[in-house]
């Protein structure tokens, strides 16, 4: 019965990582068709950010929640404007200039600030379920999940902010004789996504640890969430995050943490082919 | 010059500088140089296969690395079994082919874009890496070949004579055999290029569609191509094994495949010598930030990229093809429009 | 009826209760077609009716949701998109698709070649191109020639296949009077030989070629007679409303 409630924690917390760690690629590809393989850079981005934040006396949860958001958004605008604006349309470039955006920035902070691991306590401590004890912190990432999911929803459905990005990515050409700048929208678009990316570097550097290669870990996973969630930004993302999520889970609770990732790459091949336009290409069509 | 490069006049050009090089140079340099070398050649092989794959399949894998490290498992795993490395040579092309052609079926007849193409082989080189990373327990092993995990294989034996298995390879037996394969390749995807079967498959890069409606199978000739590229990326593999008698899971990981297809923006896509090119002038590049502090490489190559990318996009040979093109043209006698229409083809292409 | 079942001959192709829909969109409803060996049909329709689709449908590059389509009496209609090709379809498309970056006889050669021997298909190559007039043109990248010749070596690359069935969708568009005139009479010269289903807009090219048209109205077909009576029918009139006859 414990047993049971961890191994649902665990897979309610698979699931919520994923939906973390790829909002904000999810975002931009969603809305712009960007593939933006700097993505786990932003993340690392993010959680240097964090760190520096908190060296400079910062409480711990608004560096998390404000400065990385901040720090890494306005890194995403300014690269927006240098390199991503130049290429659009042309999609496979896109992904060769900001894989050369990851190595770069690997290279910078691992320049800067050296190649060793800075650790973050986890705060909050931990509870126990019978024999097992479980950290409040992975509480916490499914509670930022849930949140960020329904924020995105609103934003997306309910502000003129998000109106006006979902109509420039329909049609950029109407969103401009509306008197909408399209290039502004994308501009804001990739800002909010590199924000969103920052954001979930913040807060898994207590559970990874701060290094300039942590990205590397997380651009696949969050690569083949989006992809495999489909069209629909929302309801593919949370699709998509639940299956890879808890087939991730469940394969490493069954055997190692190694099976579990190798499961989940496996299960993205078979998906694919099985649905070669993501889960919302075919399943809830036409929803957000 | 679109048309020399394409002409057997180039191909013949390349292989003769090859060959010179094959008799000359270890003659000219000392054998840690050749050393060098060689890995220059090694990987150039490997440059070749994904500058095939792409520049005239139109085939954009992300994961060329992961055939690039089957080969060189391969090869260890067989030759630490078996002794004699003849059948380990060839398993070395064997199995990456196989693994090649199985994921190309995947991709290919499940129809899927090129997008997915870069997500899935990204995923398959990462699945690789992932797994004999954490195989470094004793159990893991395949025969009397201990895996190793992130430590990898040391102490790889080395190729010897064909059922000779006491006469192994020199440093100057494995320049001769990575520049002389390289020739061969090289040669031989010419060939390929060349044939009628070379001219569907740049048919298909060009326009897929029309290809189809002619009643060409795309499937069956990118699968074909991605199988040959996963081929000779084994051999490099290989070759790599032998050079360093050492491999290890970092050969599967996103660094070396990033490498790889920075080697064939920067030489440039849509030949075969641009590759060669771009892989030397980066591995070059490569030990040279290696031996100074102040910029770090990762930061170097993402800038390489990013300002190919951006400013480059057709690559080194091609660009400076180009320049030579225009240089000539300038220099042409007057009366000669600057819009004049291409040379006229050799007449041995419409053969 | 079928025209199979009214002279007993298969006839070259056939469409029978075909359908397809795209999402919301019901782009070709019901359609009956029938296309006899040699015959050459013209069909039109205001933009939208579906013509386009109804080709893509005969050659493969788009699957039926329900129906048949019958070539030579063998269902095609579940095939690989490169099958029909194989077959003997050829079609010349809307928006001429070509390798562009290839040059004018390589783009006939590679049609020529899947079908013969290497000598003959150099052969077949230089007198397809004699025959549309581009042999001159050869070496000329087919992406720097205006869009005229464009069309030429398109139909040039599908005539080098010898396909028993070509389809041409807007064959003189963009055309000049005088190209316009050369095009039907290449268009009557090669239905000596070949069945050929031509999708027009002008009235005037079409009288100078077909026998037969069919019209085709928000996905169905609606007339089918000869061009004079297509001309006079009221109903053909009305949905082309504002649209002049040239």
């Amino acid at each position: 019965m414990d047993l049971a409630a961890i191994v649902v924690i665990q897979v309610l917390y698979g699931i919520a990582s994923l939906v973390i760690v790829s909002a904000g690629l999810a975002v931009i590809f969603g809305m712009m068709k960007v593939i933006n393989l700097a993505h786990g850079e932003f993340m690392m981005l993010g959680a240097y950010a964090t760190l520096g934040a908190l060296k400079i006396g910062i409480n711990l949860w608004v560096a998390i929640f404000v400065a990385a958001p901040l720090v890494v958004g306005g890194i995403g605008v300014l690269l927006e404007r240098l390199v991503i604006r130049r290429l659009y349309g042309r999609m496979i470039d896109t992904m060769l200039a900001t894989w050369g955006l990851s190595l770069l920035l690997v290279g910078v902070v691992t320049s800067a600030f050296g190649n060793t691991t800075a650790g973050i306590s986890t705060p909050l401590g931990s509870f126990t379920v019978g024999a097992y004890s479980v950290s409040v912190y992975t509480l916490l990432i499914i509670g930022v999940a849930v949140v960020l999911g329904v924020a995105l929803r609103a934003v997306l459905l309910k502000t003129q902010l998000g109106l006006i990005a979902r109509g420039t990515m329909q049609n950029p050409a109407m969103a401009d004789a509306l008197g909408i700048s399209p290039s502004r929208v994308y501009m804001v678009t990739f800002g909010v996504g590199a924000a969103l990316s920052g954001l979930a570097g913040g807060l898994l550097a207590p559970l990874t640890g701060v290094v300039p290669t942590m990205g590397g870990a997380f651009i696949a996973k969050a690569f083949i969430t989006v992809i495999g969630g489909g069209p629909a930004i929302l309801a593919g993302l949370v699709g998509a995050s639940t299956f890879f999520g808890a087939i991730n889970q469940i394969a490493a609770f069954l055997s190692t943490p190694v099976f579990g990732e190798v499961a989940l790459l496996f299960a993205a091949i078979v998906m694919l082919r099985l649905l070669p336009q993501g889960i919302t290409g075919r399943f809830f069509k036409g929803s957000l | 010059m679109a048309r020399f490069a394409a002409s057997w006049k180039s191909a013949a050009l390349c292989i003769a500088i090859g060959v010179l090089l094959l008799i000359f140079l270890p003659n000219v340099i000392d054998d840690f140089t050749l050393i060098q070398v060689t890995i220059y050649l090694v990987m150039s092989v490997l440059a070749v296969s994904l500058g095939f794959i792409w520049g005239f399949g139109g085939i954009l894998c992300f994961g060329q690395a992961a055939f690039f490290g089957l080969g060189a498992y391969t090869y260890a795993i067989s030759v630490v079994n078996m002794g004699d490395s003849t059948v380990p040579f060839m398993l070395s092309i064997v199995v990456p082919a196989l693994f090649a052609a199985l994921l190309g079926y995947v991709i290919f007849y499940g129809r899927l874009s090129d997008v997915y193409m870069g997500v899935i082989t990204l995923t398959v080189t990462l699945i690789l890496f992932n797994l004999i990373n954490s195989t470094a327990g004793p159990e893991w092993k395949i025969g009397n070949a201990p895996l190793g995990g992130f430590n990898g294989i040391p102490a790889i034996p080395p190729l010897n004579w064909p059922g000779n298995a006491d006469e192994s390879i020199t440093p100057r037996g494995m320049f001769n055999l990575s520049l002389g394969l390289l020739i061969v390749v090289y040669a031989g995807l010419r060939a390929l290029i060349s044939s009628r079967i070379g001219h569907v498959i740049v048919a298909i890069k060009e326009n897929e569609q029309r290809a189809q409606l002619l009643g060409y199978d795309p499937r069956a000739y990118k699968l074909f191509v991605f199988t040959l590229g996963g081929a000779i990326a084994g051999l490099a593999g290989c070759l790599f094994a032998n050079w360093g008698s050492f491999t290890s899971p970092t050969i599967f990981g996103l660094a070396q495949s990033a490498q790889i297809i920075i080697w064939v923006i920067v030489g440039g896509l849509g030949t075969l010598m641009g590759p060669v090119v771009g892989c030397v002038l980066i591995q070059w590049l490569t030990t040279q930030i290696g031996t100074q502090q102040t910029f770090n490489s990762n930061l170097v190559l993402g800038a390489i990229l990013v300002l190919f990318v951006l400013l480059v996009p057709k690559g080194l040979v091609p660009s400076i093809g180009m320049l030579l093109e225009r240089l000539g043209r300038r220099s042409a006698p007057a009366g000669r429009s600057s819009d004049a229409k291409p040379v006229a083809l050799a007449k041995e292409q419409q053969a | 009826m079928t025209a199979a079942g009214v002279t007993g001959v298969t006839p070259l192709i056939e469409t029978r209760a075909l359908n397809v829909r795209f999402g919301g969109v019901h782009a070709t409803r019901d359609v009956n077609f029938s296309l006899a060996e040699a015959e050459l049909r013209c069909v039109i329709g205001p933009n939208g009716a579906g013509k386009s689709t109804f080709f893509k449908l005969l050659t493969g590059q788009v699957k039926p949701t329900s129906g048949q389509i019958l070539f030579r009496g063998k269902d095609i209609s579940r095939m690989q998109p490169h099958e029909p090709g194989r077959m003997g379809i050829g079609i010349k498309t809307q928006v001429p698709s070509l390798f562009n970056g290839l040059s004018v006889w390589e783009n006939v050669w590679l049609s020529a070649q899947r079908v013969n021997l290497p000598q003959r298909a150099k052969d077949v190559t230089r007198t397809t191109l004699e025959r549309v007039g581009m042999l001159a043109e050869s070496e000329a990248i087919t992406g720097t020639l205006a869009h005229g010749q464009r069309q030429w070596v398109e139909l040039a690359v599908v005539l080098a296949a010898d396909p028993p069935l070509i389809l041409l969708d807007e064959p003189a568009a963009g055309m000049s009077d005088a190209e316009v005139a050369r095009t039907a009479e290449l268009i009557l010269e090669i239905n000596r030989q070949h069945a050929l289903v031509v999708v027009e807009h002008d009235m005037s090219f079409i009288r100078m070629i077909a026998k037969k048209v069919t019209v085709l109205h928000q996905g169905q077909v609606i007339r089918e007679d000869t061009p004079d009576r297509i001309m006079a029918d009221p109903l053909v009139q009305q949905i082309y409303l504002g649209k002049k006859p040239h």
